[in-house]
């Protein structure tokens, strides 16, 4: 951070604020008024040139889905830079360089509107790490604005660069041209764009030119090594659990295990005995203990003697899923998007019906939540690896009482986010266990334990789904739909209500391109309970298990190939190509002897997603032989990111499909570490190749469309496999898996 | 009390009782943060070391336990500067997507390399068995052992 404090009093930055002056007004039409619109656009990057060369300073953390190299690569497209001529570099949370408040209004949303999608997108303004992740979004409406918004911010510097050089050679600026980093004169003198760095920032910024055709990309499209490989493989990239400063002390925390409920009394004196133990500490939720490592603030954690108050929710996963179960009424009913033709008249009562459930899911992120905290001087100093830094300041704001002015938020690469690091639970408790340790610079870490019994869950859910058949199509499907409201439980935590349904109870289900002549998709809120959060695609990671094993059944029902029906009632071009494309790369006719293939689809996050699994029952059990996934991104900015991307989501879906389960007692989450929540490893992990198409009409990001299909291709392959339907995860329950 | 540890082929002291694990004597004790924390009950591998050349669990060895080995962290095997064969196959395949696990992963693979240097995918599978990862880089990390172990045969 060092550097970046000198740089940003002394050398020149040209800060988005000024360079996008064009970009807000050429690519984006705001629907509100913005008090200053200048300000609103710090989407984009900033680019700071010094001698070091250039740099992106990143306002998006890095959670592993390589988001920084791409944006730093959209940036060096327009700007002409060589790929080892720009850097990367995390940006404080906000302070310095912009205006929070201001930004967060700088959605493309009526203030008013607080629909699902808009407050999606006021959160992904500042770290769009889980719904604009990679290339760089997610369900948002913003994804393509952000492409193009990083390119003008790089064309902008460029021209404005070329500027400067033409004003200080007195040419015409279209003669010049730029490459590798420097503007090229006429007679092929080159000067660094260094060297005319303070004469660009000084004078008034151009209109945004024409962005490159996608024909000239040099780097986009390609596959750069990222620019976040050569600290991971040493050891020194640090993430937030690696902050280390002088005289720094080491805390954990124990939360009452029933979520939510307090602390009603307890004894720490054996663990204040304990050699190196400086504190105990109330924090929201329970107490931290204050160490000088936290080996010794974990051993006394231990010994304290907690008595919590009872969890204000349902006691057991059984009267959880009777509570899910009873769910499916009128007065539950949270949305109906989806009412095509007439489901009550072509479905009688002897139809096929079916009813699945899936469990609550940890995210288990590797790196267990920590945060880091130093309150000096009438300063605060917070790192975290989190997803929301202005929620952090203002909650940081709220607890020390300080102006947001005197607090600075680090958000350091991230050991894993995959949603769980849009909560805001152990961040707060860093900042009081700071607030009590004034002076010192405070690292608080949960126990994986801790991290696993206190999570914000993937929640249960439920499934009622009926459907028909005749001339070998799906002539009717009713999906119903229960969960309890992720949204509803997020927002709350946030100090803010959801007005309205909640879109991911039925997401990956009611949007799905089927031409299905009669296809109804109803959502039902389950009563809050358990808290629940954002998991790896959503809603998605459960409806396509629910949705696409209906699909397979019915396509068996029908006595047609589930490839055949998917292609005969999907009539949405990118769909069929991305099914099309998996069936050509896994050569879906011809399975070899002893082996069989489950198939799915899924349309999350705009991106069209087919997967084929390939199992075979061996001696010890069913083994994953191979794997095959297609996705449709419209426009493929880095390939190698983005197989990485679905495969990782894919492994990601697998692992919940195949281990994943929280169940609950007493009102506590049963499952405490890795040897009960388990997740798929390496000797069971199939070959899995991916195809990248771009026959879509926008950019999208895959963080996430990689995960919802996975699951109903394992259990669609299990059924061809055994002739065994599985409607219940995991899948590890009942088969054994080799 | 005082005990002296080995670490990357340094002498290092340091003031900390005898049971704690060495992962975290290495962490908050010496500061070598590669080594990382994953779930302290032997079952991720994000703070696999070497002893004396072979891969062990460091949340599971006792600080006392190491004294009188030659102890190797991730910082000590390579660096961004001079990489071990292991990180600059892991470097050409881009395996890592968070990078959480990794250190652990590539101190596993390396042990794995010293002790059969032309490991097959079951020599992998076995060895390979307890690194989780939660941002599923399998397959690379497969490929990337096995690039290792071709580039090192030469
Ligand atoms: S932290 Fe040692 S094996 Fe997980
Ligand atoms: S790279 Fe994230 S856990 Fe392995």
């Amino acid at each position: 951070m060092g550097r970046m404090k000198t740089i940003a009093r002394r050398t020149f930055l040209i800060g988005s604020a000024a360079i996008a002056g064009g970009v807000v007004f050429g690519t984006y039409a705001y629907k509100k008024p913005i008090p200053n619109p200048l300000k609103a656009s710090a989407i984009t990057p900033y680019v700071l040139i010094d001698a070091q060369g250039i740099t992106l300073i990143a306002p998006r953390a890095e959670m592993g889905q390589g988001v920084q190299t791409t944006l730093a690569a959209l940036l060096a497209e327009e700007m002409d830079l060589d790929w080892d001529q720009v850097q990367v570099m995390h940006g404080p949370a906000s302070r310095a360089y912009f205006n929070a408040a201001v930004l967060e209004e700088g959605v493309p949303f009526a203030p008013t509107d607080e629909s699902w999608l808009a407050e999606t997108a006021r959160g992904a303004m500042h770290i769009p790490a889980r719904f604009l992740g990679l290339q760089i979004t997610g369900g948002s409406s913003s994804t393509p604005d952000a492409f193009d918004k990083m390119r003008a911010a790089g064309a902008v510097a460029r021209v404005a660069l070329v500027q400067a050089a033409a004003r200080r050679e007195g040419l015409d600026a279209a003669m010049l041209k730029t490459a590798s980093g420097a503007v090229v004169l006429p007679d092929g003198r080159k000067i660094p764009y260094a060297e005319l760095a303070q004469d660009a920032a000084n004078s008034d910024l151009p209109e945004v030119p024409p962005l490159k055709p996608q024909s000239e990309w040099r780097l986009l499209g390609t596959s750069l090594p990222r620019k976040d490989m050569l600290g991971k493989v040493t050891g020194t990239a640090q993430f937030t659990a690696d902050i280390r400063h002088p005289g720094m002390l080491f805390a954990t925390a124990r939360s009452n295990p029933g979520l939510g409920a307090g602390l009603a009394s307890y004894d720490a004196t054996a663990a204040l005995a304990l050699p190196g133990v400086e504190k105990v500490v109330e924090v929201p939720g329970g107490l931290a203990v204050v160490a000088n490592s936290t080996w010794a603030a974990f051993k006394a954690a231990e010994l304290i003697s907690y008595d919590w108050e009872p969890a204000p929710y349902a006691a057991t996963s059984e009267e959880m899923l009777a509570q899910t179960a009873a769910s499916f009424t009128p007065e539950s009913q949270d949305s109906r998007n989806r009412d095509d033709g007439d489901v009550e008249a072509a479905l009688t009562s002897g139809d096929w019906s079916a009813e699945y459930t899936v469990p609550y899911l940890a995210h288990a992120t590797m790196e267990p939540m920590t945060a880091g905290a130093w309150l000096q001087n009438g300063r605060l100093q917070v790192w975290a690896g989190n997803q929301l830094p202005t929620q952090v300041l203002k909650e940081a704001a709220a607890i020390t009482g300080l102006e947001e002015a005197a607090i600075d938020v680090e958000t350091p690469l991230m050991g894993g986010g995959f949603g769980r690091r849009a909560e805001m639970d152990f961040i707060k408790q860093a900042i009081h266990v700071a607030k009590a340790m004034e002076g010192r610079p405070v690292l608080l870490t949960w126990t994986r334990e801790e991290d696993m019994t206190h999570d914000a869950y993937r929640p249960m859910a439920m499934a009622r789904i009926k459907g028909a058949v005749a001339d070998g199509k799906i002539t009717a499907l009713d999906v119903q739909l229960a969960a309890p409201s992720v949204m509803g439980s997020q927002m709350g935590r946030l100090g803010m209500a959801l007005p309205g349904p909640d879109a991911t109870i039925v997401q990956g289900a009611w949007e799905q391109p089927y031409t299905f002549p009669n296809y109804r998709t109803t959502g039902y809120r389950v009563p809050a309970g358990v808290p629940v959060g954002s998991w790896r695609s959503v809603g998605a990671s459960q409806n396509a298990f629910f949705h696409e094993s209906a699909v397979d059944e019915l396509a068996h029902l029908a006595g047609v190939d589930p490839l055949e029906l998917r292609l005969s009632q999907i009539d949405h071009a990118p769909s069929r190509k991305v099914l099309e494309a998996v069936a050509a790369a896994s050569n879906w006719g011809s399975v070899p002897a002893g082996r069989a293939r489950g198939l799915a689809f899924c349309l999350s996050f705009g991106v069209p997603t087919a997967q084929v699994i390939e199992v075979e029952q061996g001696q010890d059990g069913l083994r994953m032989t191979q794997a095959w996934a297609a996705v449709d991104v419209g426009t493929a900015l880095d390939p190698s990111i983005i197989e990485a991307q679905v495969q990782g989501g894919m492994i990601f879906g697998l692992s919940a499909a195949i281990h994943g389960e929280i169940t609950f007692e007493g009102g506590q989450a049963q499952q405490q570490n890795f040897p009960d929540y388990d997740a798929l490893r390496l000797p069971y992990c199939p070959p899995i190749s991916v195809a990248i198409l771009q026959n879509g009409d926008k950019i999208r990001g895959v963080g996430e469309p990689g995960t919802p299909p996975a699951a109903p291709a394992l259990a669609n392959a299990i059924f061809a496999a055994t002739g065994q339907r599985l409607r219940s995860l995991p899948l590890g329950k009942v088969i054994a898996f080799a | 009390m005082a005990y002296t540890l080995t670490v990357n082929g340094e002498s290092k002291t340091l003031e900390m009782p005898g049971d704690t694990p060495l992962l975290w004597a290495l962490r908050d004790g010496l500061h070598l943060t590669g080594t990382k924390y994953g779930c302290g009950v032997a079952a991720c591998g994000a703070c696999t070391v070497h002893l004396d050349g072979v891969a062990v669990r460091s949340c599971q060895t006792a600080l006392e336990d190491a004294v009188g080995t030659q102890i190797t962290t991730i910082e000590g095997i390579g660096t961004p500067a001079a990489l071990a064969p292991i990180q600059a196959a892991w470097l050409e395949h881009q395996v890592a997507q968070c990078g959480y696990c990794q250190s652990g992963q590539i101190m596993q693979a390396a042990s794995l390399l010293a002790e059969n240097p032309t490991p097959t995918d079951a020599d992998i599978d076995a060895a390979m068995e307890g690194n989780l990862c939660r941002c599923g880089t399998y397959p690379r990390i497969r490929a990337a052992i096995h690039s290792a172990a071709a580039k090192m045969k030469g």
